[in-house]
């Protein structure tokens, strides 16, 4: 009971982090139909620049500054790079993206060295907000959890409530017509874009320090995000939401189980004999497995359902 | 005779290596009501979205004495110019509202045509209110992609093949509407195959065929020509 209970609020809080970063390459991907493969290097960016700024004035206005900044910086991308290699067709924008991500790790190489850095979590979030049982429960995590449920509120009462949201919602499928009644839909891209860029700025401001900050991580979280959008489903915002709880609790609950398979056939009543040639590999713990098994889902999901769960794009 | 509104000379487009449009010339006067006929693949959509600046083109296009040209068609629609498109292109998960609103443009200060208007012109839309757009019928979708474009208060619209695929009775509707919008003094632009409501509502008809103008005329002209007709309309 209490593995389980820390268990699903570690899994809610990661798999809200990877909706941080899913949710603005999914909505990039429906309204331009070009994968960002340098989504993950906004995420990197926001994690070094709140570490930079935090050291100058401290985690809480880093908090706001560096989204802002990977933001602007996704602005500029789009407008001054994006929008050019647009008119190429899809691979070119993809190769764009491609090497964008690479040029962004050297950048980061350059400035801060291939040794993480010591971004840490807040000395006011670093106490233990309550214990269950036997296992404390850091403050932090909930505060996580707590930004990125703001997070996702505002997103939806922008998409819906508001006139841009609107004209976003629209212009997901039907930019042509969105622009012929007057809407400027080049400059709506490049918002988009932006605010995609800063949500994965914001989701390297808190999981930068949780996890680690180091050159390495966007290509870590990466292929983990493109893996949530394919599962979810292409282009679709409440497919991708599900997909991040459902990776984020896959990864961390198989990650805190030590038994093998073969406990667990054992559980079943087939006992297996140690002389087996099958032994050796049924003695692989489940923990042991954890990084490999959302990768398996997807690769599952392509063969059962290629669209993804919610997905509307067959491509 | 009032002035000319839109101008198209020369107008050449390319899809691929296929020359669709071969140098197009044609014009629209203040609150006329002007229809583009002809058999599909002649060029008539082509040429609507070469003036809203959705196709690369070359040649000439005029809209009030200013020039068209290099403008991207968001800039062409706050020119004054309408467009509705052959396939409807409502928005399918937003409301009937949702999508009239977004007619409007984001700085739009006034218009000849206000949301109750619309609703006058087709109680449907008002019982259909907050219902996604997406569940309504071809005619209803057609009817709101011609108000949501009437929202922003256009000078011209452009409306590609708008009796496609319904039923008489509400091509008559949308006849009586055309000729209510011209009263207001907006000029009209009809891309139609059929001759029906075309040769009874406009003062003034374009036939094309194999990507240029080969004819134009009054109703009672195109009536009289039999072999234009043979030719370039009839199946």
């Amino acid at each position: 009971m209490e593995f389980f209970l820390i268990t699903l609020l570690n899994s809610l809080s990661y798999g809200l982090l990877l909706f941080m970063l899913s949710s603005g390459l999914t909505l990039i991907f429906s309204m331009m139909g070009v994968l960002n493969f340098a989504h993950a290097s906004f995420y990197m960016l926001g994690a070094y620049f709140a570490y930079q700024t935090g050291m100058v004035f401290g985690f809480w206005p880093a908090l706001f500054l560096a989204p802002i900044l990977v933001g602007v910086i996704g602005a500029i991308t789009e407008r001054y790079g994006l929008r050019k290699v647009h008119k190429f067709g899809h691979v070119a924008e993809l190769l764009f993206t491609f090497g964008l991500a690479y040029v962004i790790e050297e950048v980061v190489h350059l400035i801060w060295g291939r040794a993480p850095v010591d971004y840490r979590i807040p000395e006011s979030l670093n106490f233990t907000l309550f214990t269950l049982f036997n296992t404390q429960y850091p403050a932090y995590r909930a505060f996580m959890m707590l930004v990125s449920v703001g997070m996702l509120v505002s997103l939806y009462l922008v998409l819906t409530k508001t006139r841009i949201g609107l004209i976003v919602q629209a212009s997901l499928t039907h930019p042509e017509m969105v622009q012929a009644l007057g809407h400027n839909v080049p400059r709506v891209f490049m918002l988009v874009f932006a605010g995609g860029c800063a949500l994965a700025g914001l989701a390297g401001v808190l999981g930068g320090n949780l996890f680690i900050t180091e050159p390495g991580m966007a290509f870590s979280v990466g292929s983990i995000v493109f893996v949530v959008v394919v599962v979810g489903g292409m282009g679709s915002l409440v497919g991708a939401f599900i997909a991040s709880l459902l990776i984020g609790s896959i990864q961390t609950f198989s990650v805190g189980f030590d038994l093998s398979f073969i406990d667990l056939m054992a559980g079943l009543g087939v006992i297996i004999d140690s002389n087996s040639s099958w032994y050796a590999g049924l003695s692989i713990t489940i923990s042991q497995t954890a990084p490999v098994l959302p990768y398996l889902l997807m690769v599952l999901m392509l063969i059962v359902r290629p669209r993804g769960l919610m997905g509307t794009r067959e491509t | 005779m009032t002035e000319i509104m839109l101008r198209v000379s020369d107008l050449n487009a390319y899809y691929g290596k296929s020359h669709v449009l071969q140098g197009v010339d044609l014009h629209i006067r203040s609150g006329e009501i002007v229809s583009l006929l002809g058999r599909n693949g002649v060029g008539r959509s082509t040429t609507v979205k070469a003036i809203m600046g959705q196709v690369e083109h070359t040649g000439e296009i005029n809209f009030q004495n200013q020039s068209l040209s290099g403008l991207q068609s968001h800039e062409i629609a706050r020119k004054g110019l309408g467009y509705v498109p052959e396939n409807r292109d409502i928005f399918p998960t937003l409301t009937v509202r949702q999508n009239l609103l977004l007619g409007l443009k984001s700085d739009q200060k006034e218009s000849r045509w206000s949301e109750e208007d619309m609703y006058d012109l087709f109680p449907r839309l008002k019982e259909r209110l907050h219902a996604p757009a997406g569940v309504l019928s071809g005619g209803e979708q057609q009817m709101l992609t011609l108000c949501r474009t009437l929202m922003g208060n256009p000078e011209l619209v452009m409306i590609d093949e708008p009796t496609e695929g319904l039923a008489p009775k509400i091509v008559e509707q949308m006849a009586t509407l055309f000729e209510e919008i011209s009263k207001r003094g907006v000029s009209i632009l009809l891309v139609e195959q059929k001759l029906t409501i075309a040769l009874r509502i406009s003062q003034r008809l374009y036939v094309m065929g194999h990507g240029q103008i080969v004819f134009e005329g009054s109703p009672s002209e195109l009536q009289a020509d039999e072999s234009i007709r043979k030719e370039w309309l009839e199946v």
